[in-house]
């Protein structure tokens, strides 16, 4: 066997183009459906995510005094929320 | 071009089908989905068998904060209006039952309290938000949603109890 019988018969056959419009639109849908799926927690389900260890900022007091120290130490304020916009102001 | 078309209409049903999984939301007019939820003690109580008297339905739970609010004023529309024909039921979704007992001891219930860890019922309800309420009439018909508990709502639902209850 020479080798372009041998490169000839593995090839992949070739695919006819609206087969594979086809299917890569149905892999789309898909993949787009599983994502559907994945529901966010339903109002009666969140309560896990009440929990003071599942808040982004669990402690408010002691944010605010790490922060106070952060922006003397650091000489900057700002970018932790609406705290003040760089201006030095506050 | 045709296969593009096949395949739009595959996304479309698979679209459809997953719509039809979301529930409508229970409105006013609307029959009140029919619930059978036990209490505390084992005993179980279903909605269809309150027929004839005005159901308030809250949806609570332990982790909710206007929950422990509205507790004391349903004590106060139960202690009031019980004997003119309010029936008022606390359906619990906490998903551990020992949350919703500590919450019962710290806030107790004069009204009736059944349990749907399950979420069976919220569902069915499509509740929108934590606590809903739902004002049942004595045919089995929604009459009236709240969703959540604020002071400024009770006066306007006090008022809708009253309307619906006998004249004394």
């Amino acid at each position: 066997m020479n080798r372009a019988a041998v490169i000839a018969a593995t090839t992949v056959p070739e695919i006819p183009m609206r087969y594979a419009l086809r299917s890569l639109v149905l892999f789309m849908a898909l993949v787009a459906a599983g994502c559907a799926t994945m529901e966010p927690p339903k109002p009666w389900e969140r309560g896990d995510l009440t929990k003071a260890s599942m808040q982004i900022d669990p402690d408010k007091l002691e944010t605010k005094i790490q922060q106070h120290v952060y922006t003397s130490k650091e000489a900057a304020t700002g970018g932790y929320g609406v705290g003040g916009g760089g201006c030095g102001c506050n | 071009m045709t296969g593009l078309r096949g395949g739009a209409r595959v996304a479309l049903l698979v679209a459809a089908i997953l719509q039809a999984g979301a529930a409508l939301s229970v409105g006013a007019g609307d029959a009140a989905p029919a619930f059978v939820l036990p209490t505390a003690s084992g005993e179980t109580i279903a909605l269809e068998k309150l027929r004839g008297r005005l159901v308030y339905v809250d949806f609570w739970a332990s982790w909710c904060g206007p929950c422990r609010r509205s507790f004391p004023w349903m004590n106060e529309m139960q202690q009031k209006y019980g004997a003119r024909g309010l029936t008022i039921v606390g359906i619990n979704v906490d998903k551990r039952r020992p949350d919703a007992e500590r919450f019962l001891r710290q806030t107790p219930a004069i009204f009736s309290i059944v349990f749907d860890a399950d979420g069976k019922t919220p569902e069915a309800y499509a509740v929108k938000g934590m606590p809903s309420s739902y004002l049942i009439d004595t045919a089995g018909n929604v009459v009236a949603v709240e969703s959540g508990f604020r002071d400024e709502q009770k006066a306007g639902l006090e008022e809708r109890i009253r309307a619906l209850l006998p004249p004394q």
